[in-house]
């Protein structure tokens, strides 16, 4: 592939993996420290500085605590699904990230390697097919320890994870149409091809697509698996020691694995935006920029000091989406469960499909009247998403379909209610109360 | 290395089957389920055919058993099933009629194993056309396109079907 | 008008009669989602069921329009052919019955209509893709279209736990034989490389089919067909599901379903598997038979009229079978006008059971029946009628579809089947005529309570469509007989094929 020797492609690609796998662990590691600083700051406190400057040999601390714990193993429990539990789940989270290309293409003595672990013809499926079997490590997990309160976690996990796949599907095929292929180095390619980064152009579907990964990583405001005020902590509650770092370490690769992904498929990738000259994409065996006003291929030019650049962009790009993770974890309250499933099934799936019409009809239309796939194509289906974009809020913004906790939201209470400083609490009509607790 | 690989997905995937029916709970049958499936989604890989190979894991071991193990964690609990498998005269029938079977089917592809397949597109050079997805939407979309619609009221019949049975309130 | 399927779009003028359908099966159910959850408003219920009717009257005018139109090039997935849109005519005449007879129903016994009347259509549906299909992809789905919906529509009474049963027995039994028949799809592909009917009757007429694999195939999808047509002895389902089966959903059913997996069953095994006749002659000639003898003598015990209009559809299942047996032009001809007979006077025989049991699973027993010749005369008559037909007595439609079916028959030279055929109708008669007995002679056990009965104007219609097409096809059966003589011929059967065993 990429036109390499086989004997380069498999020691590029066997130093590709072990560098983006112990990146990415290091990531995970200072992603928790990063979550624990953050959420410091948010609720002005100081956070972890004791373990090294700024605290930043904290996560060498807590791996090797929690490799020095005691491993539990509860009795009751399934044992080889318990201990299979945290295996699953932290194999998916990890080999996601395979696809995903992180820099611009590296030209050596001995040919030009791509930079991404594997790409593979069906790029996008490859994520779906294993954040599809992200589910079994959680529900295995929980179901084999025993215990209500963890096979509750797992259920709700599961349920969840399933109903927003479809969202995060549907949302993904707005890219897919807009590029014309699955693999991620091409939905790369067409964005720098395009002039735009599909952030504007499919902005609605940035948004489900944000929204569905939230619910697929149970981050807040959809962690129900782990409510900890609800079920001590999920699925996860029987696990100690190594066995739930290894959940842990599933949720934040996850987490990491996401924000790539949502880069790479909405900004651009490691794309370094208003300048051309970073663009590659492997095209009928030579790496090209791009296409001229006639149609021929323009050959890129690569450079290493380019791939450094666009290894920075991405970089950039992944951590802005992973604060953006811890910040509405730290600020937003957590959903109910029935309002979790209402959003998935009632406002996310409709919304999906049809904003996925309205793109593939936009498309169509823009294809038959012959606009060239470019600047002006990009910002009509701007135009187009962004309509679509304020209709889909404004329609959510309307308190019907997610009820909030209390019913006078719904039934406002008349103005001259009596004010009653303790709410009666009477046994017959529990909803009364409710209501006189909700107006004061 | 194909081979090789070829070799391991299949001992796999009827190592997985074997499992199905020998697991001693409904969830190792269950998983044993979801690695036999995988592997036939190795062997996808191995025949060049990408999309079928996601496909698989998507729909049949990601959604289709997840499913499945939703069901049997909320159904299973505590209930002893092994009076519910009943062994004797039938399953002797069933596994006399299946081995026969098996059997006349063996015979028949070992006397025509060097039959070779017939001409057709080569997907490689369909998948190099139209790219991994293109290579089966095409023909999805055009030749087969009255099956595929069909599909989707049968999917739409099944779900109100469901639903009517399903409903709290009747 | 010239279709032809090189090009695309022409599906959708060719599946003109399935798609209006299908829609209108959407349309019906968002109606029905708009009229709110309660079923309380009873005029409003019936609305959506005159609704469902618009929409198998549109299709019928789309399959009307089909008649003026030709078919050129290469074949499709869907033939336009005579036989097809015969076939959809009983399907239609099914439909408008099944649903005339179930407005008050529906109404009595509180079942959702909006879906209940969708389902019907998607249902319907179903029949047209088999009984059009020109692969057997689009038979395998065009089957589970009309299984799941009649799966769903058996178990649709809540509140009755007979209904439950009988959904789940047919869910599971036609799950199995669902399997069966997609095993054999995937023999008979691997016999001859294609799923293509006409590419499959080439390949096994001329004999590049792989022998053993095919015959496995045919064997599978037979075992496959004879679930769905309830043959001996693979009926065991069917008594316990048309008896527990809301009442209106057996009539509809045991006429609807029978005939689409029978028009199936023609196009698969007179067209493609034509080439191997000797190989399934055989088989299919024990099964007509013992269908015939079984049916007929368990038929003979019954004291459920359900249960014994169950049988019955068996039995008639096994007279069809002959025509299938027989393999020839005439044979199915006969068997096409056999069906229609067959769907209007079964649905027709329902109706008035279901009037008897007042709209609902009560007073099924024949004891039930007594002194309904002195308290309504009218339906009394009628229903005798109608059994007289499904006995085939002379003068009524079941005489001349039985009568055409015996003909072909004797020009195939079966002569046995056909004396197993005339013998086996006589003793059809015994069990028919004793509910005749009970309705006129027979006073009622407690001493003669009147029979409340209450007859809606969609029931009164079923009932005068059902008794003027009876008497109309027994007396004058010429230009419908000649129709479905031409439709048969597009099938393009040889002939009679016995002439390879003799």
């Amino acid at each position: 592939m990429s036109g390499l020797s086989p004997g380069v492609f498999l020691v590029t690609s066997a130093v590709k993996v072990v560098a983006v796998f112990s990146v990415l662990m290091v990531a995970v590691a200072y992603t928790t420290l990063a979550e624990r600083r953050v959420s410091a700051w948010i609720q002005d406190r100081m956070g972890p500085n004791r373990v090294g400057p700024f605290g930043l040999l904290q996560p060498i601390a807590d791996g090797i605590k929690n490799f020095l714990k005691e491993e539990t193993l509860p009795g009751t429990s399934t044992k080889l699904f318990f201990v299979l539990g945290p295996m699953l789940a932290i194999v998916p989270a990890l080999v996601t990230f395979a696809v995903v290309p992180f820099a611009a293409p590296l030209p050596t003595p001995w040919g030009t390697v791509p930079m991404i672990v594997a790409d593979v013809p069906i790029g996008i499926l490859y994520i779906m097919a294993l954040s599809s079997l992200g589910v079994y490590g959680i529900v295995l997990g929980g179901w084999a320890s025993n215990n209500k309160y963890s096979f509750l976690g797992a259920l709700r996990a599961s349920a969840q994870m399933v109903s927003y796949e479809v969202a995060l599907g549907l949302s993904l095929v707005t890219v897919l149409m807009l590029t014309g292929n699955v693999t991620l180095t091409q939905v790369v390619f067409e964005q720098q091809h395009l002039g735009l980064w599909f952030v504007l152009p499919l902005s609605l579907g940035f948004i489900l697509f944000v929204i569905s990964a939230f619910a697929e990583t149970n981050r807040l405001p959809f962690d129900m698996p782990e409510a900890e005020s609800e079920l001590v902590t999920g699925y996860h509650t029987e696990y100690s020691s190594m066995k739930f770092s290894m959940f842990f370490i599933a949720e934040y690769a996850h987490v990491i694995t996401q924000s790539a992904l949502m880069a790479t498929l909405f900004l651009g990738g490691w794309d370094i935006p208003f300048w051309h000259g970073d663009d590659a994409f492997y095209f009928q065996g030579q790496w090209i920029q791009g296409f001229d006003a006639a149609g021929t291929p323009v050959l890129a030019t690569l450079a290493w000091w380019k791939t450094l650049l666009t290894l920075g962009a991405f970089v950039l790009k992944t951590s802005l989406f992973v604060l953006v993770y811890i910040w509405v974890r730290w600020t937003l309250p957590r959903f109910r469960y029935d309002q979790v499933m209402q959003l998935g099934w009632k406002i996310m799936l409709p919304t999906a499909l049809a904003y996925l019409m309205l793109i593939a009809g936009t498309i169509l239309v823009l294809d038959e009247i012959s606009v060239p796939f470019g600047l002006t194509y990009g910002l009509i289906l701007t135009v187009v998403s962004m309509i679509g974009t304020v209709v889909f809020t404004f329609w959510l913004d309307r308190d019907r379909v997610i009820s909030g906790a209390s019913p006078s939201a719904r039934w406002p209470l008349p103005q001259s209610m009596p004010s009653v400083d303790v709410p009666q609490l009477s046994e017959t009509d529990p909803s009364q109360a409710a209501v006189g607790a909700g107006g004061n | 290395m194909i081979d090789i690989l070829f070799y391991v997905f299949a001992a796999l995937a009827l190592g997985g089957a074997m499992g199905v029916v020998a697991g001693r709970s409904p969830v190792a049958s269950l998983l044993f389920m979801v690695l036999c499936l995988g592997s036939v989604a190795g062997i996808y890989v191995l025949l060049e055919a990408h999309f079928l190979a996601a496909v698989q894991v998507i729909v049949y071991a990601g959604a289709i058993m997840v499913l499945f193990l939703f069901v049997i964690m909320l159904l299973n609990l505590g209930h002893n099933y092994h009076p519910d498998l009943k062994a004797g005269l039938w399953s002797a029938l069933s596994f006399a009629v299946a081995g026969a079977l098996f059997g006349f089917l063996g015979r028949q592809l070992w006397g025509n194993r060097t039959m070779t397949p017939e001409a057709g597109d080569s997907v490689d050079a369909l998948v190099a056309q139209y790219g991994a997805v293109g290579a089966i939407a095409r023909p999805l979309y055009t030749e087969w396109v009255v099956p595929f619609e069909i599909t989707g009221i049968l999917l739409l019949v099944a779900i109100v079907g469901a639903l009517v049975l399903a409903k709290q309130r009747v | 008008m010239v279709i032809d399927f090189s090009s695309n779009l022409d599906y959708v003028r060719a599946l003109l009669p399935e798609i209006i359908l299908c829609v209108w099966g959407m349309v019906v159910l968002m109606a029905g989602v708009w009229r709110g959850e309660s079923s309380e408003e009873g005029p409003r219920a019936e609305g959506l069921g005159w609704l469902a009717l618009v929409g198998v009257a549109f299709a019928a005018v789309a399959n009307g329009w089909l008649h003026g139109v030709r078919e050129v090039g290469t074949d499709g997935m869907i033939a336009v052919d005579g036989f097809r849109l015969f076939s959809n005519w009983i399907f239609l005449t099914a439909a408008l019955l099944g649903m005339l007879v179930s407005f008050a129903y529906v109404y009595r016994q509180r079942l959702q209509a909006g879906e209940y009347y969708a389902l019907m259509l998607f249902s319907v549906a179903g029949m047209m893709f088999m009984a059009g299909a020109r692969n057997l992809i689009v038979v395998f789905l065009g089957l589970e279209v009309m299984s799941i919906a009649v799966y769903a529509l058996s178990a649709f009474n809540r509140r009755d736990r007979r209904s439950a049963e009988a959904g789940l027995k047919y869910f599971i039994l036609g799950a199995f034989s669902t399997g069966f028949f997609l095993y054999g799809i995937a023999l008979t592909y691997g016999a001859t490389g294609s799923t293509h009917l006409p590419t499959i009757a080439l390949a096994v007429s001329n004999g590049t089919a792989h022998g053993a694999l095919l015959l496995f195939g045919v064997a599978l999808m037979g075992v496959g067909f004879a679930f769905k047509v309830s043959a001996v002895p693979f009926h065991m389902w069917a008594p316990d599901v048309y008896e527990g089966a809301p009442s209106p959903v057996t009539a509809f059913m045991s006429a609807g379903v029978k005939a689409a997996a029978f028009a199936a069953f023609f196009r698969v095994f007179l067209v493609s598997f034509q080439g191997a006749y000797e190989s399934w002659y055989g088989v299919m000639w024990w099964l007509s038979a013992t269908t015939m003898v079984g049916a007929n003598l368990i038929a003979l015990v019954q004291t459920n009229v359900k249960r014994m209009l169950a049988y019955s559809s068996i039995a008639h299942g096994g007279y069809l079978l002959v025509a299938i047996t027989a393999a020839n032009q005439a044979s199915a001809g006969a068997a096409l006008f056999y069906l229609l007979v067959y769907t209007v006077m079964n649905i027709s025989a329902f109706a008035v059971v279901i009037a008897v049991s007042n709209h609902g699973e009560e007073r099924l027993e024949f004891e039930d029946y007594a002194g309904l010749g002195r308290n309504q005369p009218g339906l009394a008559l009628l229903l005798t009628l109608f059994l007289l037909s499904l006995a085939g007595f002379p003068g009524t439609g079941g005489f001349m579809a039985k009568f055409q079916l015996l003909l072909g028959a004797m020009d195939a030279q079966l002569w046995v089947l056909s004396v197993i055929l005339v013998l086996s109708t006589v003793v059809s008669y015994a069990y028919y005529l004793r509910l005749a007995w009970y309705t006129w002679m027979r006073d009622p056990a407690d001493g003669g309570s009147p029979l409340p009965v209450y007859l809606p104007i969609g029931m009164r219609l079923a009932l005068v469509v059902g008794a003027a097409v009876v008497i109309w096809l027994g007396l004058f059966p010429g230009s419908v007989l000649d129709l479905a003589r031409a439709s048969a011929a597009g099938l393009g059967v040889a002939g009679p094929m016995v002439e390879i065993l003799h």
